[in-house]
């Protein structure tokens, strides 16, 4: 197996997966069956790395697995390819309207073992798609998954991802996306759960006028470590990219943003906009962010701002002053903080499943 | 001065008394890097034997590590036994401000550098060339009647060795980095300051002034020590371009305050560039670090970088004195082939500790200009803050600009703020300016300048006004 | 009732009110006022429960129960309102939800039902009617891009929902121009009933031509240095405060 990634990298520099490379994989066991939210629309459903025909439902423009070549930079896509046997492989036509597709994610088992898949969506140009992923699980494993999204002209994918991973897991995911001209990529991660999670995003804005939004919030507690890094690419004139990461972070919990926006020689006109912010919560929650710019071209409008800090001690007494309980005080101001990082997601089933599993969050002990 | 640049015969002359059993000083000086240059270096400036295992242990710690490739910096390979380390043998100096490149005396006149200050600062080999000797002595009354020390390090570690033993190496170890190794290594001169307690020191202090720090060579070493409530603001610098025939530099600097002291420490760097296509100029590798050990002392960094092929610098502040505060401003220019990759660490230890970093990058020609960060706010640092902001400002469609901060937190009552920008010179601010009368040159040289007043602005005035010539000169011919 | 007895606060090491006796009575208004620095402000955030304001000695009791004791919460639902000379800004917070939020915690303590979504909305309306405020005004954020006079506004709606039994008014009237000086007045005036007092703190004298107050305290060196009717303050208006701090 190619080896995982460490520290020395730069890119790895604030992700330590040896606690990882410690655990010896077993076999995949028997597929369990998860909970499925209520959603009208079609579902596919990956149980313990494979996809459960019994439970996936009217899943149209999907296309037989096919075995993995990977020619990427990421050593982790390299351990995917080897490993990986299934995942969705979706080619939406051109022209056409999808709709919504709940994608779900389970693992479970007694012992350690890892799951990769791999997930390749195609939208034809014009083509429009909204995916909704649900990652879940019990128990120790490692999920591995990594997914290549390739957008042709003018095709709009919204993908909505919440990972509410076991506590003892591990998460790894990577998204490549390549988003051709006029097309739009908008994603959206609200990292919950795994005892160590990565979602490295990499998209490349190759023609003109494609955009992307990458918006996350990671919630983390107890000794949770949560890292969010994603590079766009500018390599076309006139496309735009929003980035806005929301961390808060209790008990022990590490935070990690890490985002570069490269405009590559050309690319005028581009429009990179990046932010993080976090919130510390406790006296050893800890945050470290990097966002980078890498530019060459002059006629550009990028800028990136970052923030640490707790809860504001006037706005808290502010709110207790008329009332509200410190509790629910410090609930509301949370909630606002992350509000501006859920804004884009419009859609009311995804909202929906968002503000429940963050309700959860601060409100379960 | 002259003890970096001793001849054969000087050489010759104190062989025996040190007992070396070389025999090359009869010879050419030796190319290259080994103890023995080491040795060689610390017998002639006649060290305490302290300084030389010093400089051993540092020799060895260099052996060990390797060239740093983190930075947004590409050359060619760098041969370290290809450089002189000891007293290069000097080419022949120009005779007479006719042997000149005139590029570099129109860039003087531009500036207003006075004629008899033009043949120095070119390096023609003339005696007293201004009359600094009458400056330096009421300038060396003034500062002893105030208890200042102020004098090359090779002559404090005579004077003061105490001082020197205790001070040396206590922000920047032998072993902090590969350039700061090979300096601790082979360290020819440089600066020693010390203000004792309660003093504010009379003036600003400059290597401007201090004649016999002139030529101090490619290995430059400073120590400032600012003891219990002192002031000391400190000019490094020339805002002329110096004829250097060095090409690698590795200077170090190391600040330390006490309880209640401030030290401003200044810098303008405009070493050779290099010419439009990027063939030669001055590689400049450079660790300069303060520590603010008091409670309330303040360490502030201003810089101006327009010079040098390649800049490798980060002035840094160790925020370990309570409401100790650390400030860094920053302009780095960089036009035709330079490259810098330029910025600062904050490491907050202690309580209260504030640190503010503005740093504005301008990249013009076919350069790449880097903006490189830290921000750490350690678990005790409780209430610490820090305020970021880096502007980058691209003038044409070849070059680079690249914001790279890292921001590290472990403390939940600390706050942190980061903002950059990047941007262009907008086509109707340059319109509006030359609808008023200004050049294209002018009016991009008021942008830039406006563009860079929060830093400039922290220069002392005499200082302030060159740099803002000096901005516009370097951007000359990068527009239109 | 709102008895402060032998009150000494500080901030730091540094003690701010030295001493304080004041009773106001239920259905009373009672003006503060005193010269920058006397300690009005800090007074205030004492009242009301602020982090950083150390009572070193005495008590304050509110209805005969030492409010020392309550979170800032409790004592709001004890009936004691601040509206602040700043009011603080809450990004993302919707004024709707945050005054809803207060109201049904209040209402919560209380005793009283919560109100639902609709009836919520009707009583708001009604509060942002006759304060002759914008109806967006609930969509916004809390404070959020407000003018100064729409903020001292935000603090009336706020107040005219809550009902509280004692009003503390930390110089509302900085910044107003008269016509919001009128809508702040306006809305104390219309709660001012045998069970509703207040404790208007302010340096000028202009705003109690408005709110007409039954005792005006002068607060001086962290001490309450003289009391009387509502003419002391047109005196102090006249000869300033140095003559009356000497007596």
């Amino acid at each position: 197996m190619t080896a995982l990634p460490t520290k020395k990298l730069e890119a790895w520099r604030y992700t330590d997966l040896r606690a990882l490379e410690r655990l010896s994989f077993g076999e995949v066991p028997a597929a369990a069956v998860p909970d499925l939210p209520a959603f009208a629309g079609p579902r596919v459903v990956f149980a313990n790395g494979r996809m459960s025909q019994a439970l996936s439902a009217r899943l149209d423009h999907a296309q037989d697995f096919a075995p993995v070549q990977e020619h990427g930079p990421q050593s982790l896509a390299h351990i995917n390819a080897e490993q990986a046997q299934d995942g969705l492989t979706l080619s939406v036509p051109a022209g056409v309207d999808a709709g919504a597709l709940l994608m779900v994610s389970y693992n479970a088992g007694e012992m350690p073992f890892a799951a990769h898949l791999r997930h390749r969506i195609t939208l034809g140009a014009n083509a429009r798609l909204m995916l909704i992923e649900l990652v879940k699980g019990d128990g120790v494993y490692w999920h591995n998954p990594v997914t290549d999204i390739s957008l042709h002209d003018g095709a709009v994918l919204t993908h909505i991802r919440l990972q509410q991973e076991s506590a003892e897991a591990f998460n790894t995911t990577l998204i490549r996306a390549n988003i051709a001209a006029g097309a739009g990529y908008e994603h959206f991660t609200a990292t919950i759960g795994a005892k160590l999670s990565r979602t490295e995003l990499h998209v490349s804005l190759l023609g003109e006028q494609a955009r992307t939004d990458l918006n996350a919030a990671q919630l983390l507690r107890g000794e949770q470590h949560g890292d969010f890094t994603a590079v766009v690419r500018h390599a076309a004139p006139n496309c735009a990219s929003r980035q806005t990461v929301k961390s808060v972070l209790a008990d022990e919990a590490h935070g990690v943003f890490q985002g570069r926006v490269e405009v590559a020689k050309g690319a005028q006109k581009t429009d990179g906009y990046q932010m993080s912010r976090a919130l510390l919560l406790s006296d050893h929650a800890t945050m470290d962010i990097k966002p980078e710019l890498e530019i060459f071209a002059d006629d550009v409008k990028c800028s990136h701002g970052a923030t640490i800090g707790a809860l504001d001690a006037e706005q808290l007494f502010y709110l207790r002053s008329r009332g509200i309980d410190e509790p629910e005080a410090r609930a509301m101001l949370i909630h606002a903080f992350l509000e501006e990082a859920f804004a884009p997601v419009t859609d009311e089933a995804a909202h929906g499943l968002l503000i429940e599993a963050i309700g959860k969050w601060w409100t379960t002990p | 001065m002259s003890d970096t640049q001793l001849t054969p015969e000087e050489l010759a002359g104190q062989k025996y008394k040190y007992g070396f059993t070389t025999d090359i000083a009869m010879e050419e000086f030796p190319k290259g890097m080994s103890e023995e240059i080491v040795r060689l270096i610390s017998a002639k400036k006649q060290e305490p034997e302290w300084l030389l295992e010093w400089r051993l242990k540092a020799y060895r710690l260099w052996c060990e590590s390797v060239e740093p490739a983190w930075a947004h910096i590409h050359h060619p390979p760098i041969d370290y036994q290809d450089y002189y380390y000891y007293a290069a043998p000097a080419k022949a100096a120009p005779k007479s401000l006719d042997e000149v490149d005139p590029e570099l005396l129109k860039t003087y006149e531009k500036l207003g550098i006075p004629l008899n200050e033009r043949a120095a600062l070119a390096g023609v080999a003339v005696d007293a060339v201004f009359d600094s000797v009458s400056v330096a002595t009421t300038f060396r009354e003034t500062l002893a009647k105030a208890g200042v020390i102020f004098c090359p390090i090779s002559e404090a570690v005579r004077e003061y060795p105490e001082l020197v033993k205790k001070y040396l190496g206590s922000v920047v170890p032998q072993g902090d980095n590969y350039f700061a190794a090979l300096n601790s290594a082979v360290f020819s001169d440089g600066s020693f300051v010390y203000i004792p307690k309660g003093v504010r020191c009379p003036m600003e202090l400059s290597t401007y002034f201090r004649i016999n720090a002139r030529n101090t060579g490619q290995f430059e070493r400073t120590l400032i020590i600012a003891d219990e409530g002192a002031y000391v603001s400190y000019l490094e610098g020339c805002t002329a371009p110096q004829r250097d025939e060095n090409q690698l530099h590795a200077a170090v600097v190391e600040l330390v305050a006490m309880n209640d002291a401030t030290i401003k420490y200044s810098t303008v760097q405009n070493w050779y560039p290099g010419d439009a296509d990027g063939r030669g100029g001055i590689y400049n590798f450079v660790t300069k670090r303060g520590a603010c050990r008091g409670r309330n002392s303040k360490i502030s960094w201003t810089q101006v970088e327009t010079g040098s092929a390649i800049t490798w610098k980060y002035p840094s502040c160790i925020l370990q004195g309570e409401n100790s505060v650390g400030e860094f401003y920053s302009v780095a220019v960089t036009n035709h082939h330079q490259q810098a990759d330029t910025g600062t660490k904050m490491i907050h230890i202690g309580k209260n500790t504030r640190s503010t970093i503005i740093s504005k990058g301008i990249s013009a020609g076919k350069s790449n200009n880097t903006y490189r960060g830290l921000v750490r706010i350690l678990p005790a640092a409780s209430g610490a803050r820090n305020f970021t902001q880096c502007d980058s400002l691209l003038i044409g469609e070849e070059c680079g600009a690249h914001t790279v901060p890292y921001i590290e937190n472990r403390n939940l009552s600390a706050k942190v703020e980061h903002e950059a920008t990047t941007s262009k010179i907008a086509e109707d601010q340059l319109f509006y300016c030359r609808s008023r009368g200004l050049s294209q040159e002018d009016a991009v040289g008021l942008i830039v300048n406006g563009f860079c007043k929060d830093v400039l602005k922290e220069l002392p005035m005499e200082f302030a006004v060159e740099a803002q010539k000096l901005l516009s000169v370097s951007l000359e011919g990068s527009v239109g | 009732m709102l008895e402060i007895k032998n009150l000494h606060a500080r901030i730091g090491d540094k003690e701010i009110l030295k001493g304080i006796n004041l009773t106001v009575p239920t259905g009373e208004v009672h003006a503060i006022m005193g010269p920058n620095g006397a300690g009005k402000s800090t007074l205030s955030y004492v009242l009301s429960g602020r982090d950083g304001y150390e009572v070193t000695y005495g008590e304050v009791l509110y209805n005969g129960v030492n409010i020392l004791e309550l979170a800032p919460e409790d004592r709001a639902a004890a009936g004691i309102f601040l509206a602040f000379q700043y009011p603080v800004e809450l990004p993302g917070v919707g004024n709707a939800n945050f005054l809803r939020t207060a109201l049904n915690a209040v209402r919560r303590k209380r005793g009283e039902p919560e109100l639902d979504a609709v009836a919520f909305l009707k009583s708001a309306r009604a509060a942002i009617k006759s304060l002759q405020m914008n109806e967006d005004f609930l969509k916004r954020n809390v404070n959020v891009g407000f003018s100064g006079g729409e903020k001292k506004r935000n603090e009336m709606l706020q107040m005219a929902l809550l009902k509280p039994g004692l009003a503390i008014l930390d110089e509302t009237d900085s910044g107003l121009d008269i016509d919001a000086l009128r809508i702040v007045s306006e809305g104390v005036n219309a709660l001012r009933s045998p069970s509703f007092s207040a404790l208007v703190i302010t340096h000028y004298q202009r705003l109690l031509d408005h709110i007409v107050p039954d005792v005006v305290h002068v607060l001086a060196g962290g001490r309450i240095v003289r009391s009387g009717p509502k003419e002391l303050a047109l005196e102090l208006e006249a000869r300033g405060y140095a003559g009356v701090e000497a007596a």
